[in-house]
């Protein structure tokens, strides 16, 4: 079953790349579908029977490789975190699987696109289900990889172009950490496999060793080199840059990989290693600072961006900081259950927006938009629950996850602690308010698009509306369904060890925070609420005036506090000089010049004076005959035979 | 042993039977006038087929007759058999273009006769003065096919240019074997050989002096460099046919004698004489490679070519082992084929207006003659040394046989040169199938040519399929030669 679960995506994707031509987009659609519906429900299947009826299991496949000290397997590691997971990543890629077909419907290449997103499916589930670090780092590669071609998946865009090589290349960063991280990893284990390393990692508490020169804590650096592969793939400050600009790609891959799955590949990993960071206070912290850094942050520029896409971006990176420091205070079960939650609701934000865009005759500026919730009254229903989710309001999956991150932060009674829990609230208010602007701006008001658009506003069709409603039907009741299993009573049996913890359990003491750090998320979303309707619904005036009154602030929010600016300062053009300056001066001229060229030259020039040699007249060239003997004569007179 | 009044006539009988074919069909020529030159052409042509299958007739073991002073061993029969076969395929080329040229004269395939059994005696000889009997005879013969057609200065010119060069290399060959002959009392190659066997003997540098001359002589013989100036010359002024003639068989019989003499009598004194055959092999494969690039007319260009090879094939034999002379005669055979193949395109360069030479006007060959480009296309890969194809086999056996006798520096000179010496082959391929069409060649070879280039192309590609023959038959000759 898990076997089938794993690779029937990747059949599927084999199928419509390949054979797309032959079976046609209706083919490809339907291959694909079915095949990621079928391992969605054998998901769900394999959910209810590890994480509920304590299930399990560790499913060798083949070895890998096995040279000297080095072995490593191909083998299906099935938990808890991983049937959570698997929900996950099948349940919302069928979906948008689903979508895609009433999305794509006008695209020519439509089995690519549906190939693209089995293959990235078939990535993501090796990598949840990786048994060693080479697994996970293969998962790893190939979810960049089918990121990489989704969001440069129309090729003819130059931006589309740009913002795949940006990916890829950010992510190139973050990658390079994390295969350092690993090869430390193998350097102190001698092995790959988790069960191994996670067994001998307390012995190395404490222990330092050599790295980049200097002494440092064995632990601390192997964690922090992995989290900066998860900062590169969840989109941390420093690696975010990436993820706004993938929204060039189409909007299903956006919800699928850029919201609900690839990007929390980075919370898994953390989460999947806690045996390691619980180790590392110090790694930990250093996750806490990231992760409520990024949140605060993302969500200050959310607030400023005009994109409906690049609001919900934002706010998806937001929200990955706030899994992070779930994570950084070892509230490893708020983590995923926060990055369960969000799944369904910013999938769904996801594909409302699509359904939005694909509305408006693919509008994104939301300053175009306004006041077509009549039209698309359904859209407007699936936003708005997703907006609720999203903020936190009662009884909405996000209020169960994000308030038991923020009571987990309070209650983990450290310094980075109360940093976390602040920037967390704040964020809270921040994200309120964009959720909310993001609504206002564009169903309420009047209408700021063209008659033309306006007159061709339509509901998308069912197989398109379909997904929308299962997503809700999750963004509604996920957080009250499962918040005992994943950070409430049944904590212990739900997860059985799959997340370890070192000290007390913190869900424990967020679970008797005091009343006030309870409700104050609530009161941030509602002040967030309130200052959004205010602005844009009751004097839509204010923001253009308070955008003019602080423009030096308006200014960096809206660019995005100037990473972008400062990145390609730094980085880009430094780097793109050096290109250049070895591209003309050290491959054209020094090693075309000393190497082909110049070679090439010497021998030509040697030719013509070899031609010159052979003048035709007969006594030079008897001349030569007789230097040549009188030569090799004399070489044997003076080497003496 | 007292000699016998009348010696042993069967291990001759090939050249025997050439010697009075020459004479009997010169008979036929002189009474039936030049009419009758096709008819002797293809009498010539029956009797080098007539010899070359006695040759194979004979015994495969050593055997030595007028007084020691000719043999017959595998060594000689396996080279025999490629002088007479590209022998007959220069009358076979000729025939036609002598005919379209107006010098058809009955005396050329006589003299390729006569040329054919003067490099079979030098494969054969045992002593300096049969070895100089048979040098002179090819020598003399060759001279005059330079020059065979009178009118054209070039012709002349060439045909003197090589008599007067050739004659002070015979000179030096003579001096060389006189000083031998005055420092050790013997020409007999067994005597020889016996004499530097001996234990604690030390060359004089009087004899050094003779094999330098000795050597100089048969390096002019082969075109290798610094001997090699007459050949550009003679190559391009030389009739077409005449210069595909050049190119092959006196090369073999040269590079034969050539290893039949360091190998046999001089075997002992290898430090001295792998001195002068390496720096012959590295200035002939690097002046082969770097001098043909800037030329134009692509009879000049297979001259230098040919100087190139030389180079190659002098690698196996400063190797100076078993493998490295089977490495040469591996690389001889398939040098046969390919040269042959590439010079019956090379005489397929007829306009309206005459011959062309010029590498330009092979241009676009590949839209106006598709067959004849491909062909030629094989054939300059092969002479680049293009794996798959055989040219890539001669040279990788002759540069594993050098590596082995630890001349690892000559072989990566090889490999080198053989890089700079790709480009003008490959020039050729390029001009053939990427530029602009030239004007259209005349009416297509003839029917006998089309199945020789064919059969040569077919063995290029082939031959890495099916290599067994060629290397077997080589191996059990350089087992003849090298003890």
């Amino acid at each position: 079953m898990y076997q089938a679960i794993v690779f029937l995506p990747l059949i599927g994707a084999i199928i419509a790349g390949f054979f797309g031509r032959w079976i046609g987009d209706r083919g490809a659609q339907l291959v694909t579908c079915s095949l990621l519906v079928v391992s969605a429900l054998l998901s769900i299947i394999a959910f209810f029977d590890v994480a509920l009826g304590h299930g399990g299991a560790r499913i060798e496949l083949f070895t890998w490789f096995d040279s000297g000290d080095f072995a490593a397997s191909w083998a299906l590691r099935i938990d808890t975190l991983t049937a959570v997971m698997l929900v996950v990543v099948t349940g919302v890629s069928s979906l948008v699987h689903i979508y895609s077909v009433g999305y794509m419907s006008h695209d020519t290449s439509i089995p690519r696109f549906m190939s693209y997103l089995s293959l990235f499916t078939f990535a993501m589930l090796m990598l949840v289900t990786a048994d060693n670090f080479v697994q996970l780092f293969f998962g790893w590669e190939g979810v960049g990889l089918a990121s990489y071609l989704l969001i440069g998946f129309w090729y003819k865009k130059p931006s589309a172009n740009a913002a795949a090589i940006k990916a890829f290349l950010v992510n190139r960063v973050g990658d390079f950490g994390f295969a350092l991280g690993i090869f430390a990893v193998f350097v102190v284990f001698g092995s790959l496999s988790f069960d191994t390393v996670f067994a001998n990692a307390p012995e190395f508490v404490g222990r330092n060793f050599l790295f980049l020169g200097q002494q440092v804590d064995i632990l601390t650096t192997i964690c922090i080199l992995l989290f900066i592969g998860a900062m590169g793939k969840s989109a941390q400050l420093g690696l975010h840059t990436w993820l706004p600009d993938a929204m060039e790609g189409p909007t299903p891959v956006s919800a699928l990989i850029h919201a609900a799955t690839m990007v929390t590949a980075g919370v898994f990993m953390v989460c999947r290693c806690s045996p390691l960071f619980e180790l590392s206070p110090t790694a930990l912290t250093f996750v806490t600072f990231i992760g409520a850094t990024t949140a605060f942050f993302a969500a200050t520029v959310g607030v400023a961006q005009n994109d409906i896409k690049r609001v919900i971006a934002y706010s998806t990176c937001s929200q990955l900081g706030y899994m992070f420091f779930a994570a950084g205070v070892s509230a490893y079960g708020a983590a995923i259950f926060h990055l369960f939650t969000h799944a369904f609701f910013k999938a769904l934000l996801f594909l409302g927006a699509g359904s939005v865009i694909h509305a408006m005759s693919d509008e994104q500026d939301m300053r175009n938009m306004g006041g077509i919730r009549k039209m698309i009254p359904f859209t407007y229903v699936m936003m708005l629950v997703g907006t609720l989710a999203l903020t936190g309001v009662p009884f909405f999956a996000g209020f169960y996850s994000k308030d038991m991150i923020i009571e987990s932060a309070f209650a983990a009674h450290t310094d980075i602690g109360e940093y976390a829990f602040v920037l967390g609230v704040a964020a809270a208010f921040l994200t309120a308010f964009y959720s909310w602007r993001l609504i206002f701006m564009t169903f309420h008001g009047k209408p700021r698009a063209s008659e033309a658009v306006i007159h061709h506003v339509h509901e998308s069709p069912a197989v398109m509306t379909v997904p929308l409603a299962i997503l809700a039907a999750g963004a509604v009741g996920a957080g009250y369904l499962f918040y005992d299993y994943f950070v409430g009573h049944h904590y212990e049996e739900f997860w059985r060890g799959s997340l370890y913890l070192a000290g007390e359990n913190v869900l424990e003491a967020a679970h008797h925070v005091p009343l006030w750090v309870k409700l104050l998320p609530l009161v941030m979303s509602v002040s967030g609420f309130a200052l959004a309707w205010a602005l844009y619904i009751k004097a839509p005036d204010i923001p253009g005036r308070l955008a003019k009154m602080h423009e030096p602030i308006y200014k960096f929010l809206l660019n995005k506090w100037y990473f972008d600016e400062i990145y390609d300062f730094l980085l880009v053009r430094p780097a793109k000089y050096l290109g250049l300056v070895l591209w003309k001066k050290g491959d054209g001229e020094t090693i075309d010049g000393f190497g082909p060229d110049g070679v090439s030259a010497v021998v030509l020039d040697l030719s013509r004076r070899a031609r010159k040699l052979q003048s035709g007249y007969l006594y030079h060239y008897a001349f030569a005959m007789l230097i040549g003997v009188a030569a090799i004569a004399t070489w044997f007179m003076v080497m003496g035979g | 042993m007292t000699p016998a009044l009348i010696p042993s006539l069967g291990p001759a009988v090939p050249e025997i039977l050439l010697a009075v074919a020459a004479m009997a069909l010169l008979m036929v020529g002189v009474f039936r006038g030049n009419g009758a030159s096709n008819l002797v052409g293809w009498l010539s042509v029956a009797a080098l087929g007539v010899a070359a299958v006695l040759t194979l007739g004979l015994p495969g073991e050593r055997v030595l007759t007028f007084s020691n002073m000719f043999v017959v061993d595998g060594f000689a029969r396996f080279v025999k058999v490629m002088v007479l076969m590209s022998s007959a395929l220069a009358i076979i080329m000729s025939m036609n273009w002598l005919d379209r040229e107006n010098i058809n004269r009955f005396e050329y395939p006589l003299l390729v006769l006569l040329a054919a059994l003067g490099m079979a005696m030098m494969v054969s000889a045992n002593d300096l003065i049969s070895l100089y009997v048979g040098l002179e005879l090819q020598s003399l013969s060759l001279y005059v096919l330079a020059a065979i057609r009178r009118d054209s200065a070039v012709s002349t010119e060439a045909g003197i240019k090589y008599f007067v060069l050739g004659a002070l290399a015979s000179g030096m060959l003579l001096y060389g074997s006189s000083l031998i002959y005055g420092f050790t009392g013997t020409t007999n190659f067994d005597a020889l050989a016996t004499l530097f066997g001996r234990e604690g003997y030390s060359a004089s540098i009087g004899l050094i002096f003779g094999i330098v001359f000795l050597a100089a002589g048969l390096a002019f013989k082969v075109s290798a460099v610094p001997f090699h100036m007459w050949t550009p010359d003679v190559y391009e002024g030389a009739p077409t046919p005449v210069t595909a003639f050049f190119a092959v068989a006196p090369k073999i019989a040269a590079l034969a004698l050539f290893s039949r003499i360091v190998l046999g009598p001089f075997a002992e004194m290898i430090d001295q004489w792998r001195q002068i055959i390496v720096f012959l092999a590295i200035a002939s494969m690097v002046l082969g490679a770097v001098a043909a690039i800037v030329q134009t007319n692509i009879k000049r260009l297979m001259a230098y070519s040919s100087i190139g090879h030389v180079g190659y094939a002098l690698v196996g034999l400063a190797a100076g082992t078993e493998e490295g002379v089977r490495g040469l005669l591996i690389y001889l055979a398939i040098y046969l084929a390919m040269n042959v193949g590439a010079f019956i395109c090379i005489l397929a360069m007829r306009r309206k207006d005459g011959m062309t030479e010029e590498i330009r006007d092979l241009a676009g060959l590949a839209q106006t003659r598709p067959g004849m480009a491909a062909a030629l296309a094989i054939f300059m890969f092969s002479l680049a040394g293009i794996p798959p194809l055989a040219g890539f086999f001669g040279k990788f056996y002759v540069f594993v046989a050098a590596v082995n006798a630890g001349l690892v520096g000559l072989a990566v000179i090889g490999v080198i040169a053989s890089v700079i010496g790709a480009y003008y082959y490959l020039r050729i391929v390029k001009i053939m199938y990427f530029d602009e069409p030239a004007a259209e060649f005349e009416a297509p070879m003839s029917r006998e040519l089309g199945i020789v280039v064919t059969a040569a192309a077919v063995f290029t590609v082939l031959f890495v399929l099916y290599p067994s023959p060629i290397l077997d038959s080589a191996a059990v000759a350089a087992a003849a030669l090298v003890p």
